[in-house]
């Protein structure tokens, strides 16, 4: 038993049932225990009665912050499509925040997405979420049927085996290379804090590829994505994803092909890329969720990167600081701009 | 039909020789670690995993896309937008290493696809060559869904793994037209037994889930109380429908370029609100809620009442890579309790 996330859990569940209880809250946003080892489900608590269905483990993968508009609008009393909300304070709901997730609603509170005064954010700094691949992976792809959590390891046990693996070893890339894992912006916390992380080389899997020849750039690209079924689990996923109708799924104009053309996948990936450009947190929901293991993570961190060393500028850390990319400044760089007659000249 | 034995050791010339006649795939794990559906060349035996490959079957029975036929498209020339006949883009199948499951999977999708010619000829063309399960995974659940982990229904050979050997027992014409090599010997007694053994071993099927559910009164469960809680961790993504070997449903779509023009049908899930968008703007299944109840009354309650098996053959892909874990055993559980 993790004695961190027990305490964490138990926390969540006594200030979700008390926000629920007083009435403060319409809905609680959380996790409660999957079906299966290494699985947590999103889960919604309305009364302070299933806030004892709450809880936390190195499992909680999926960024909640995707979930907030909608469940924001499920409490709002209803109404017609076009007709404003009614007069006075709308109910609130109760979320839990990671490090990333909580930078997220700073992304959303900036883009319009969630009203910052109808969210009570219950902050828990992260340490770290468990790839559940990479623990079948760590004990070399077999059954697991039971994952035991302690504050350091993964007691991994399926048929006639038991191993005892190293929790470090199992967390997600994201997590390792997170700078902050506690949360930016919050109304009450479970748990202690733990401070920003330094990590130095936090861009080495980007620095990895960017060494790559354009031509070896490509390959590595196109055979990442080469298992893409389009189902769009990393899009749905995601919080910065909310067009009411995304691109992929126009039909006039037609952007992208439907089936799995290679060329449509891969243009999928580079516009969904581009479009997290400058929002991106990086809390690896996307890899997470999807079922073919692309490390399409790795597109959105490049662009991070980019994002840093153009415009010194990290998502979701401040509330009122502008979005760079849907911000104009004089002095915007502009190299990166191939003009007419310079194509092929760029590095 | 009689079966034969084939020993470990001659198991690769037999695949070899059946790759010189037929294309063959088998599962192949790759560099993620989990394995996938490959054309075999002959020069390795495929291990066969415990469990199913990550993607189904039903890549071989809906390719995506399925060019359905192609067209001239000029709109000066009088011949324009006449559908040309398609080529067929594939030689006779063989499916290696297939489990019970998915090769079910193929005899429940041929209920309503009887009359579709895309679909019965790729049936005709693919010898599916299914290997009896020994032990189930923690997401297996054929024996809910009137399968069985000795199943062969939809299978064309039934193969039962021994110590030295394979035993091949072949089901269809299909089938037995494979083990028309010198590669075999009679299965000795003891074989015989054992291989009938692992079948009276296996876990039974619990036959009244289907009649249980068609019993239901459709309403009752449409308006079952746990949907909107099944709904609400849903993302509404197609990773449950994309790997589900039963979830077969297909737009159709003619692309154009330069003068040649083609109609492919491909993929489409019922969890994506353009599934049912109508062009006047309105969508009968706008909210969430009514798409993830669409895929579990489509699977639990519609095709039962139209067909007798439940369209689930337990294969457990979806709970397995659902990412917010939604588990198709319990929202059976549900509906059974209604």
């Amino acid at each position: 038993m993790s004695i961190v996330n027990q305490k964490i859990g138990g926390e969540i569940q006594t200030i979700a049932s008390s926000l629920l209880e007083s009435g403060e809250v319409a809905a609680f946003l959380g996790y409660t225990k999957g079906s299966l080892p290494g699985m947590m489900r999103p889960y919604v608590a309305r009364d302070s009665g299933e806030a004892g269905n709450l809880s936390w483990s190195s499992f909680c993968v999926i960024n909640l912050a995707n979930y907030l508009p909608a469940l924001l609008r499920s409490v709002e009393p209803p109404r017609r499509p076009n007709e404003p909300p009614p007069e006075g304070q709308l109910p609130k709901v109760g979320v839990v925040a990671t490090g990333c997730w909580s930078r997220n609603m700073v992304v959303q509170v900036q883009e319009n997405q969630i009203d910052r005064s109808r969210v009570v954010i219950v902050g828990v700094s992260s340490r770290g979420m468990v790839d559940r691949r990479k623990v079948e992976r760590l004990v070399g792809n077999r059954e697991i049927t039971a994952i035991e959590e302690e504050d350091n390891v993964l007691i991994v046990r399926g048929k006639g085996f038991e191993e005892t693996i190293n929790r470090w070893d199992a967390v997600r890339d994201n997590c390792k290379t997170c700078l902050h894992p506690d949360p930016v912006i919050y109304d009450e916390l479970a748990g202690g804090l733990s401070g920003d992380r330094q990590i130095p080389d936090r861009f080495h899997e980007v620095e990895e590829i960017e060494a790559l020849s354009v031509d070896e750039r490509w390959k590595w690209f196109q055979e990442e994505i080469s298992s893409c079924l389009r189902c769009y689990a990393c899009r749905n996923v995601c919080p910065l994803c909310y067009c009411p109708t995304c691109f992929v799924d126009d039909s006039r104009p037609q952007w992208v092909g439907k089936s799995t053309d290679e060329v449509d996948t891969a243009l999928f990936h580079i516009l969904r890329a581009y479009h997290c450009a400058g929002r991106c947190t990086d809390c690896g929901s996307c890899e997470s969720a999807c079922p073919m293991g692309i490390r399409m993570r790795l597109f959105t961190k490049k662009l991070q990167k980019d994002v840093i060393e153009l415009y010194g500028f990290e998502p979701g850390l401040e509330a009122d600081a502008p979005l760079p990319l849907s911000t104009y400044k004089v002095d915007d760089p502009e190299d990166f701009i191939i003009t007419a007659g310079k194509k092929g000249d760029q590095k | 039909m009689k079966p034969l034995v084939v020993e470990k050791a001659q198991a690769g010339s037999w695949l070899r020789k059946l790759c010189q006649e037929f294309d063959v795939f088998g599962p192949v794990e790759t560099k993620k670690g989990f394995y996938n559906w490959k054309r075999l060349d002959g020069t390795i035996v495929p291990h066969i995993p415990q469990g199913v490959a990550k993607v189904s079957i039903k890549t071989f029975f809906f390719p995506q896309p399925e060019v359905m036929f192609e067209f001239d498209a000029r709109p000066t020339d009088p011949e324009a937008f006449r559908p040309i006949e398609p080529h067929c883009d594939f030689n006779p199948r063989v499916l290696f290493g297939v489990r019970p499951c998915d090769a079910r999977s193929v005899a429940l999708n041929a209920m309503p696809y009887r009359e579709d010619p895309y679909f019965q000829r790729k049936r005709k063309e693919t010898t599916i060559v299914a290997f009896l399960c020994e032990e189930g995974c923690l997401t297996c659940f054929c024996t809910l869904t009137g399968g069985s982990p000795v199943g062969i229904e939809g299978a064309d050979m039934a193969v039962t793994e021994l110590e030295t050997g394979f035993f091949l027992e072949p089901v269809t014409e299909k089938g037995l037209r494979l083990l028309d090599y010198e590669f075999f010997r009679k299965p000795t007694a003891q074989e015989k037994s054992i291989a009938q053994e692992r079948k009276k071993g296996a876990q039974k099927s619990v036959e009244d889930t289907a009649s249980k559910l068609r019993s239901k009164d459709l309403m009752d469960l449409y308006n079952a109380h746990f949907w909107a809680a099944v709904a609400e961790s849903c993302i509404n993504c197609g990773a449950c429908t994309f790997l589900c070997p039963t979830c077969y449903c297909f737009d159709i779509q003619d692309e154009a370029l330069r003068g040649k023009g083609r109609r492919i049908r491909y993929w489409d899930s019922c969890m994506f609100p353009l599934f049912t968008q109508h062009a006047s703007g309105h969508n009968p299944r706008g909210e969430k809620l009514k798409r993830v109840r669409n895929r579990f009354m489509h699977k639990l309650k519609y095709f039962p009442d139209r067909f007798g098996p439940i369209s689930c053959v337990g294969c457990g892909r979806c709970v397995r890579d659902c990412p917010v874990n939604i588990d198709i055993r319990q929202v059976m559980e549900g509906l059974m309790e209604v």
